[in-house]
């Protein structure tokens, strides 16, 4: 008999939420709603991640924010950029959850800022750097996360 | 500036200490002024790193310092600080400003609890909550993905020398009584059968645990002729971040660094020898990825050629090409946040190592890994000067 999927990926023991002064709070809303909303510079027409009073690049205050524009499927492109497996539980509540993939996922369409996840799905064995993966939204009830998936032909 | 002594408490496996934390900082500041032929109540300076809960005024109160002129503690970095609270006890001394400053660490993680076990839980903001919903919580689980990365970009070199960081370090423990792992040894075997912790990274490719402190006194070069013990000189230290570094959400640009871009740059401008002079290297290991990374920044070896240039037996002592964590280091001796790696760059120079190496006038010692800002040290032995 197959064990039922568990609701999440990894168990909900560490809940994100919007910084206190609600400097990201635009980050969390856009995946509520399946959007990769990140910090845009108008000054200098660039993608900032993470968050930030300023432009790193340019040091104009309060970048604005934007979202981050899709492919012709509807997606957003991401390329792992780096990948590791985490096979030791370092809380009680992973044990039922490792193996586990972290992946750092490069944005092409947004100045190829980074963020960390999840891959779902992964396959055994060593991933490719630079594979092609497309965003999943995993809904938790105040929050949602933005996991991978590789892409078909990836 | 020379360091003019250096103690230690007994290292323990982390929970086996039978006194406190601060009782172990005590035993090893006390050996560290005995080593230097002073009273602890000539102290007149304390540096430490990555925010040591063991502050300065307790410390005065119970050394007897009667004028405590410098408090100087490394901000953000963690281990990355240790070489720079040496860096900054120099500095306090090459000024003026003070005459006998204690550098020190000291950890009894069975006391106060371990970085590699998460705590918490419950609701995160920030950076935090770009990486702890995926189960990113702990360092090794932080570094692996930029070791991963470092061994792409230079064509999936690494593993062969990180093993041999690792084994290296475990055959100098097997001569050092002081070592954790001591009567422990390690096999080629044993490592590649160890269960993965972090992919790629294996459980002998992390750092111990434990319980110890160590300490070293900075004190002024015309102090040197007057010393019980041989003093080393700093020859060059060097300290911070590149730009970028340690950017929110892993966004530093170059990622794949073990923080050392500028820092090598500025030590080696420094230090009026260069990376060939060097005799015996300490070299902080969280992870030993990270050290073979470190090794590269610092110019000892080309990237590329890591698996061919760092093996097990240039890395041990006495006569492989560069000596390595003769100790045992953070792996074997003990973790103590990398300070015993500054004590054996002493010991070393002073030639009272249990893996001496001949005719030792030079040591490296880095600080960090992979975190930032991280920090370096050139010791030498007055002949170096």
């Amino acid at each position: 008999m197959t064990a039922a999927r568990p609701p999440f990926l990894l168990p909900e023991r560490v809940q994100p939420i919007a910084q206190s002064d609600g400097l990201d709070e635009p980050f969390w809303s856009g995946l509520r709603t399946e959007r990769i909303v990140l910090q845009y510079c108008l000054a200098c027409s660039a993608y900032q991640w993470g968050p930030e009073y300023v432009c790193y690049a340019c040091g104009t205050d309060d970048p604005a924010w934007a979202e981050v524009p899709t492919a012709s499927d509807g997606t957003c492109r991401g390329i792992i950029y780096s990948w590791e497996r985490v096979w030791h539980p370092v809380d009680p509540s992973l044990i039922d959850a490792v193996p586990y993939v972290v992946v750092l996922v490069e944005l092409p369409d947004a100045d190829n800022v980074r963020l960390v996840g999840n891959l779902v799905d992964p396959p055994d064995g060593p991933l490719r750097i630079g594979a092609d993966v497309t965003p999943v939204f995993e809904h938790h009830e105040d929050h949602t996360l933005l996991l991978w998936r590789l892409r078909v032909g990836s | 500036m020379v360091i003019g002594g250096i103690g230690e408490s007994t290292y323990y496996r982390h929970g086996k200490s039978p006194d406190p934390e601060f009782v172990l900082l005590l035993q090893a500041v006390r050996a560290a002024c005995t080593d230097a032929g002073v009273e602890t109540a000539d102290i007149d300076g304390f540096c430490s790193y990555g925010n040591d809960r063991n502050g300065p005024i307790r410390l005065a109160n119970c050394l007897g310092v009667r004028d405590l002129r410098v408090s100087l503690m490394q901000w953000e970095g963690g281990g990355g600080g240790m070489a720079a609270s040496i860096q900054n006890a120099a500095m306090a001394v090459a000024t003026g400003h003070a005459q006998c400053v204690v550098a020190f660490r000291a950890l009894a993680q069975g006391q106060f609890g371990r970085f590699g076990l998460a705590r918490g839980g419950g609701q995160v903001s920030g950076a935090a909550g770009y990486q702890q919903p995926y189960g990113v919580l702990t360092p090794g689980q932080m570094y692996g993905l930029k070791f991963v990365r470092w061994m792409h970009e230079h064509g999936g070199v690494g593993l062969g020398a990180q093993r041999a960081v690792a084994l290296a370090s475990y055959a100098h423990a097997q001569n050092n009584p002081r070592a954790t792992m001591y009567g422990r040894p390690l096999t080629p075997e044993t490592y590649d059968a160890a269960r993965l912790i972090v992919e790629p990274w294996r459980l002998y490719d992390f750092c111990q645990e434990n319980d110890g402190a160590a300490a070293v006194i900075v004190m002024p070069a015309d102090r040197a002729p007057d010393l019980p013990n041989p003093a080393i000189t700093v020859l060059a230290a060097a300290q911070g971040a590149y730009h970028s570094a340690g950017r929110l959400g892993f966004n530093e640009s170059p990622y794949a660094s073990a923080g050392f871009l500028t820092v090598a740059r500025r030590l080696w401008a420094d230090a009026r020898v260069g990376p060939s002079d060097v005799d015996v290297v300490q070299s902080y290991e969280n992870f030993t990825g990270g050290v073979v990374m470190s090794l590269v920044e610092h110019g000892l070896c080309d990237p590329e050629a890591v698996d061919e240039t760092l093996t097990l037996e240039n890395l041990s002592a006495p006569h492989g090409r560069i000596p390595l964590n003769t100790s045992g280091g953070n792996l074997a001796e003990a973790y103590i946040h990398g300070f015993n790696l500054a004590i054996e760059g002493v010991r070393q120079l002073r030639g009272t190592s249990t893996n001496q190496v001949p005719d030792c006038n030079v040591a490296l010692v880095t600080a960090g890994p992979l975190t930032t800002p991280v920090s370096s040290l050139v010791l030498g032995t007055m002949e170096s000067l």
